[in-house]
């Protein structure tokens, strides 16, 4: 701005009442971040090498890599990750090319889409605790729909909930349908931004749909696949709240299916070592920062 | 969605096109069709089993629909745990959080968009950076803090951690740069002050934007579930997705009555999302960040 559009009212505000305006506007922001987020990250790293750490008194024994230590030797954090690891490696991947498909389809111009997204988005808004007592009496052995839609095709009662070998899968078919909208939001707006042109030329040219889908489609996508890849891989490698409602709060049905944020919230909130659960926490975030990187490193050789 | 047809469409007048168009489109609704079903199933399954009884929900092969629609179950649920006062607790929590996160990132953006002091950018560059901290790795020390400020059990630890967010912020404040500046300065020199400016001119145009915010604040705040699990004991201070989760360890099994509960808590927000689908689908796709 130059001090000819300066206008003429500056006279009544004093200097330095003016100078501190601007402090007035952002410091309730400043404030709830600084306590709520700011201090809690540089506290964390902290309390993660604090050896005994007491929560009432603040006392620690004193100052180590014990926390660490124990983490990564505890076979609960090992299943913990085993499992997290398992699930992302389905869900991420399964939710990503059934988003790309169901964006393709939601994305044509026919009569009553309005409906069918409606339909499609539903599962994000909603509940996980609710959404997952829903899962829960589908995934019931003896009364359950699941059971009973598979043995039209001749498959036994499968014990989803109680087996342990089942209890992921389980967790993880309900993981991709509450992930599935959100995903396919994303997909469907990367699919708008697509140039209209290029399918224009290639229908001119003759082309067959199946090949415009491979040769114009995906490719054009290719950025929003990658952010959705990397936003869905933090989001599940956090997978809890649906433990609760499917496992009465428990870690599967025989203490079998820790995940890495389980692990936190057990080593926390039952156990009471702070100390471990920081540690845990800060080994999740390296884990996801590595993926977050890996994956932008990748994703900038692949688009040059 | 107003966009062009893509993939497929009017191929030509000819007949032979016609007959593929059509069956392309056949083929379309078929598998929308499919996908619609299987996405919506578990509402289906939760809504038509909230008036079955007990016999029917627990038999095998599953009853597909009540024979008579038991309306008792839902007057069951609210005499066996306190839905009432857990839904009252949901809508006030969800009410100051959208109000009290409103206020803060109203102010906060107008501070890092419309007003001048040195280090704004990069301050909020900072604080952006901060964004891709998860929450799951604060909640201890967040715990520790509301234990030492005497909030735990207290309805107000439910809404005061989350007051400030830089996800809404940045959103917020990105729509602010969008409005000109020739209209800040000219209110200027009709006298206005950045506050009276702030109200009568920026929020109004804001509105889009505004109305995204309230929308995701107030759905995620309405189905919290793991923060009010940590810091709220009691019955009299329970939300929804809290009393509905307790009502099924603490009640037991009764999934006629489980059902009943879950549409108590899952309808409002359905209501919501039906009447405001395009805002917040529209937030969802510009954010690029689960609500």
């Amino acid at each position: 701005m130059t001090s000819l559009k300066k206008p003429r009212y500056a006279y009544r505000d004093r200097p330095l009442s003016r100078a501190l305006e601007p402090f007035a506007y952002f410091a309730p922001f400043l404030a709830a971040i600084a306590v709520f987020t700011l201090y809690p990250v540089i506290n964390v790293v902290l309390m993660s090498f604090k050896e005994g750490y007491q929560m009432l008194t603040g006392r620690f024994d004193q100052v180590g890599v014990a926390n660490y230590a124990y983490v990564l030797n505890d076979r609960y954090f090992m299943n913990a990750l085993q499992n997290t690891a398992i699930y992302v490696a389905v869900v991420v991947p399964l939710s990503t090319v059934l988003s790309i498909l169901i964006a393709n389809l939601l994305n044509r111009r026919v009569k009553g889409m309005a409906l069918f997204q409606t339909a499609y988005f539903m599962p994000m808004v909603t509940s996980v605790t609710a959404a997952g007592l829903a899962w829960k009496f589908m995934f019931s052995r003896d009364f359950g729909v699941i059971n009973q839609i598979l043995s039209w095709f001749g498959v036994g009662k499968i014990n989803w909930l109680q087996a342990p070998e089942w209890s992921l899968w389980a967790l993880i078919i309900y993981g991709v349908w509450s992930i599935l909208p959100f995903t396919i939001i994303l997909m469907l707006s990367g699919l708008q931004n697509i140039d209209e042109t290029y399918y224009t030329a290639a229908r001119v040219d003759g082309a067959k749909s199946g090949r415009i889908f491979m040769r114009i489609t995906v490719p054009m996508l290719a950025p929003t696949i990658g952010l959705v890849l990397t936003i869905n891989t933090i989001s599940t490698s956090k997978v809890f709240n649906e433990i609760f409602p499917l496992f009465n709060g428990r870690p599967g049905p025989s203490y079998n299916l820790y995940t890495v944020v389980y692990y936190i919230y057990d080593q926390f909130y039952v156990k009471w070592k702070l100390g471990r659960a920081a540690a845990a926490a800060m080994i999740l975030f390296v884990i996801i920062f590595a993926i977050t990187m890996l994956q932008q490193i990748i994703q900038r050789k692949w688009s040059h | 969605m107003r966009t062009e047809n893509k993939a497929g469409g009017r191929l030509g007048p000819s007949r032979g096109h016609q007959i593929r168009a059509d069956i392309a489109r056949g083929a379309t609704y078929f598998f929308l069709g499919l996908g619609a079903v299987v996405m919506l199933f578990p509402f289906f399954w939760m809504f038509t089993s909230a008036f079955k009884t007990a016999q029917e929900v627990a038999a095998f092969p599953p009853r597909w629909l009540p024979q008579n629609p038991q309306f008792e179950n839902f007057v069951t649920v609210f005499e066996k745990a306190p839905f009432g006062i857990y839904f009252l607790n949901s809508v006030m929590i969800t009410s100051a959080s959208v109000v009290g996160t409103g206020l803060v990132t109203i102010l906060a953006s107008f501070a890092f968009s419309r007003l001048k002091f040195p280090g704004r950018d990069l301050l909020f560059t900072l604080l952006l950076s901060l964004m891709m901290i998860p929450f799951e790795m604060l909640v201890i020390t967040n715990y520790e803090t509301i234990a030492a400020w005497r909030l735990i059990d207290n309805r107000l630890a439910l809404f005061v951690p989350f007051l400030g967010s830089i996800f809404y912020t940045y959103i917020l404040r990105n729509f602010f740069l969008s409005i000109p500046d020739g209209l800040y300065w000219s209110a200027r020199v009709d006298g206005a002050s950045n506050w009276k400016y702030l109200w009568r001119i920026m929020v109004p145009i804001a509105k889009p934007a505004l109305t995204t915010i309230i929308l995701l604040n107030a759905i995620t705040s309405w189905n919290s579930f793991m923060w009010p699990m940590l810091v709220i004991n009691s019955t009299a201070n329970r939300t929804l997705p809290l009393g509905l989760y307790t009502f099924m360890t603490e009640g037991g099994m009764n999934f006629e009555l489980l059902m009943a509960a879950s549409t108590v808590v899952v309808l409002p927000i359905i209501l919501l999302f039906l009447i405001a689908r395009k805002q917040i689908v529209g937030g969802v796709a510009r954010g690029g960040i689960k609500g």
